[in-house]
């Protein structure tokens, strides 16, 4: 699956996409993602918090992941 | 005609906004124009850059427009944010409201950048001489 970055997510990532692959790991939930995100780049663990979108929409923990989905980090938004 | 104004652009026009939220049915026109500041706790800035997923802020913005619809007796509402790199002074947001009388468009107007300023993704880097802040990122 293909997972959008913005903000500092890109800056710590290095690209605006990062693909993940079912071999690198098997990401189910937002939660998980969360997880597997703060396991491979540590600096998400030291943001202020960051929430996961599902198409476009602000998605909870238990939210369930499909292959098609448009999944993006959101690092703390800062508009305004 | 919508009642909704809805828009992420690259800069803004703010002498455009009374134009947008005027209405035979209103008697007051309410806005809040965000703006470059030039010092962070002391530190001079140089820019601001801003980001977005402008599918989602679009989405974002009009939730918040259409809350405040519900909320007030509003007749016409606006949120426009611009993205790029902004100088200092230069305006980043510009919300408001048109409504018969004034104090559902001040109330909404506040609701309007506060909840923006929450949800909708948008991300700020400040540009200071020597370093660059993406903003609320870190505790």
């Amino acid at each position: 699956m293909e997972i959008l970055l913005f903000g500092i997510a890109k800056d710590i990532v290095g690209q605006s996409e990062i693909r993940i692959s079912s071999d690198d790991a098997a990401l189910h939930s937002v939660q998980e993602l969360k997880d597997f995100m703060v396991r491979k780049f540590p600096e998400f663990g030291k943001l202020s918090s960051f929430a996961v979108a599902v198409n476009s929409e602000y998605a909870q923990d238990d939210v369930p992941l499909n292959r098609n989905d448009e999944i993006a980090i959101i690092p703390p938004v800062s508009g305004g | 005609m919508d009642r909704k104004i809805i828009e992420i652009v690259q800069t803004i026009d703010t002498s455009q906004v009374f134009t947008d939220l005027s209405d035979a049915q209103s008697g007051g026109i309410c806005v809040f124009v965000g703006t470059v500041r030039e010092f962070t706790q002391g530190e001079a800035v140089v820019s601001l850059e801003f980001e977005t997923y402008e599918k989602m802020a679009l989405k974002e913005m009009d939730k918040i427009a259409s809350d405040a619809l519900e909320k007030w007796k509003l007749n016409k509402v606006i949120i426009r944010h611009a993205v790029g790199l902004k100088k200092v002074e230069e305006p980043v947001v510009v919300v408001g409201a048109s409504s018969a009388h004034r104090d559902a468009c001040f109330e909404a107007c506040r609701y309007l950048i506060d909840t923006l300023k929450e949800t909708v993704p948008i991300w700020k880097k400040e540009v200071f001489e020597n370093k660059a802040v993406w903003v609320s990122a870190h505790p």
